[in-house]
């Protein structure tokens, strides 16, 4: 169900953390997690191999506590639906430094590519800007990419959102760490702070 | 068994206060809730505080995915929710194992001592065990006079030895509600 049109996922990734600013970057659960580490290991990944439905959350915790950082959170349609509620819980906080980017193939690619509920009717755009972020948009070329990445580095303005409709094609896994408390300590380090 | 004092200032109980004091001692900043009226004094205070961040869910796994966040960020949290609520985090829970991250939350008790509501009883009758399960350890306070040193104990052991642990508020210490018409 590969469209000509649609964006490649790879492409968008790697376009939004180019030149990161000192960005952390939360990939949620699936091929985005892939994608980020494809785009090149950092301290500052965030990987996630689980916890369907948090990567939003995770990313406003750590907006909260790094204020002047730029917090991105790159996940899947899947996983931003079964986390819908965490859309309202940011648009009540409205911190400046979050971004969130859903990377919408409109299916759950790691089971097997079943449609999910963006294919039928949800407008994930819409939701994001009725839960109170304004800047919400739907990205559907490489230069609306483009725009959107410069932005996005700025840890201000925000929270903002972006729905990119991506192809469906299932790419090879990149894998990336997945031993939690690698990942959770390496990124409190280059922010300064230590193992307990 | 006594009823839940609605909102007379004068017949406030102290032990809210006391468990705001040790979050502040611990320095604490991100706290996440779910509503619940056994903890309405204590976000009351949560949300007049300059040092914390009281953080209103709409679910309450949506807190431990918070908490995660804002220790990888670098500040302490504490999650509010009540019995019903911790049944909504199971998965969630993975993550205090994944990341070993000191996740505290404390708890206020539904379903047990003198209920009413009987679509409590369920999963306040479970709260505990299922806590375990998720590896979760649990400590409980049931008189007034223990709040301050059950909170402290659970405080340390999360933030220092990154325990994640579940301070259970007895009802008994609470109140059960009182349904009138």
């Amino acid at each position: 169900m590969s469209k000509a049109n649609l964006l490649d996922r790879r492409a968008v990734v790697s376009h939004l953390l180019k030149d990161r600013n000192g960005a952390i970057a939360v990939g949620g659960l699936g091929a985005s997690t892939y994608d980020i580490a494809a785009a090149g290991d950092d301290d500052r990944n965030f990987y996630l191999w689980g916890g369907m439905g948090g990567a939003v959350m995770i990313g406003l915790g750590l907006a909260l506590a790094q204020p002047k950082l730029p917090v991105i959170v790159i996940t899947g349609d899947g996983e931003m639906l079964m986390g819908l509620g965490s859309l309202a819980t940011v648009g009540v906080q409205k911190p400046a430094n979050l971004s969130i980017v859903v990377l919408d193939n409109e299916a759950y690619g790691e089971t097997g590519g079943q449609v999910s509920h963006t294919a039928a009717s949800v407008d994930l755009v819409g939701v994001a800007r009725a839960c109170g972020i304004s800047d919400s948009r739907a990205i559907a070329t490489m230069a609306e990419v483009e725009a959107f990445a410069a932005s996005l580095k700025e840890a201000s303005r925000g929270p903002r959102f972006a729905n990119a409709k991506i192809d469906g094609a299932n790419l090879e896994r990149v894998l990336s760490n997945r031993d939690g408390t690698f990942i959770v300590n390496r990124l409190r380090g280059s922010l300064g702070h230590q193992p307990i | 068994m006594h009823a839940r004092t609605e909102t007379a200032s004068d017949s406030q109980p102290a032990w809210p206060e006391e468990i705001f004091s040790t979050l502040q001692r611990f320095d604490v900043r991100q706290v996440p809730y779910v509503p619940d009226a056994g903890h309405s004094q204590l976000i009351e205070r949560v949300l007049g505080s300059s040092t914390m961040r009281g953080i209103p869910l709409t679910t309450e796994e949506e807190g431990v995915a918070l908490l995660l966040g804002a220790w990888a960020g670098g500040q302490r949290g504490v999650l509010l929710m009540q019995s019903s609520g911790v049944g909504n985090c199971i998965n969630m829970l993975s993550l205090t194992q994944v990341f070993r991250f000191p996740f505290l939350t404390l708890v206020t008790m539904r379903g047990e001592w003198g209920e009413f509501n009987p679509w409590q009883v369920p999963m306040g009758s479970n709260t505990q065990a299922a806590f375990e399960l998720c590896g979760v350890k649990v400590l409980r306070a049931t008189h007034p006079e223990e709040v301050r040193e059950v909170v402290e104990a659970g405080a340390a052991q999360a933030y220092n030895a990154a325990t994640p642990t579940a301070v259970l508020l007895s009802q008994r210490l609470i109140g059960a509600k009182v349904f009138v018409k």
